[in-house]
């Protein structure tokens, strides 16, 4: 079955979906994200939907099960580059898509995903060392 | 209503579902829709040809460009021989879900569409028709 990649840099997994994603694609991607959160110990996730035309209440729930799922985890998840007409859209439905950061481009996203993930490091660094 | 052209496309799996938005993401552009309403009206067909697919166990999506008078518009009517809704005006709500989904289908889908038409019959299936007007 065809998959979408995830990509690490660094403390960092990128995703780009680029094709029209059928449920089971979707749901894939849920799993392979939370497995790879859970081996590399990422912190940040940043998901690129700008190729995507809509976001219908089936990838919207996965979008917020990914940021809940990898938040238990311990990894920060921010969705960038939503079309304008998709973000309308999904308004009317009536999803709130809960729970998930979401920021203007990668650009935007990965200084998110980084003042975040800073703040955690620091933190974590007062606690002691990390393993 | 005069029909301009018309299309259908078997719904019987997931893959069909995404071949039914494709397709009514090109008619809603040949027609002229503006991005938003184009949107709009493949994420209802995203919403209704998933209903069909997993509560109907599967069906049709006829496509049809309509040309009324100087409006033209988009008709894409969703059909199976599921078991149905017994309950419409309860299926209609938002929230309200039978599965696993949001609940946000039916409701969510009549909200980004000028009509909304739904016939369910218990043991005989569903039919769901929505227009979006250029």
């Amino acid at each position: 079955m065809e998959r979408i990649p995830i990509l690490r840099m660094g403390d960092i997994l990128l995703v780009t979906i680029q094709v029209d994603m059928h449920d089971r694609l979707a749901m894939a991607l849920q799993d392979g994200l939370t497995t790879k959160i859970a081996q590399t110990g990422a912190h940040g996730v940043l998901i690129d939907i700008s190729a995507l035309d809509i976001v219908d209440s089936f990838i919207g729930r996965v979008l917020s099960n990914i940021s809940l799922m990898a938040s238990v985890l311990d990894a920060t998840t921010v969705v960038v580059g939503m079309q304008p007409a998709v973000a309308i859209t999904l308004v009317e439905l009536g999803l709130s898509l809960q729970g998930v950061k979401t920021a203007l481009n990668v650009e935007r996203g990965m200084q998110m995903l980084r003042a975040v993930i800073g703040t955690a490091s620091e933190e974590g660094e007062d606690a002691g060392p990390e393993d | 209503m005069p029909v301009q052209k018309t299309e259908t496309l078997p719904i019987r799996s997931e893959q069909d579902v995404v071949s039914v938005r494709q397709a009514v993401k090109t008619w809603a552009a040949q027609l002229g829709f503006s991005l938003v309403d184009q949107t709009k009206i493949v994420t209802a067909a995203s919403e209704l040809g998933r209903n069909t697919f997993i509560y109907g166990g599967g069906g049709n999506a006829k496509l049809e460009m309509l040309n009324e008078g100087i409006r033209r518009g988009l008709r894409v009517t969703f059909e199976d021989q599921g078991p149905g809704i017994p309950d419409i005006e309860q299926a209609l709500q938002d929230g309200y879900t039978s599965g696993k989904g949001m609940g946000l289908g039916l409701s969510g889908s009549k909200r980004l569409v000028n009509e909304f038409k739904i016939v369910s019959r218990v043991g005989e299936g569903t039919t769901v028709t929505i227009i979006r007007w250029k």
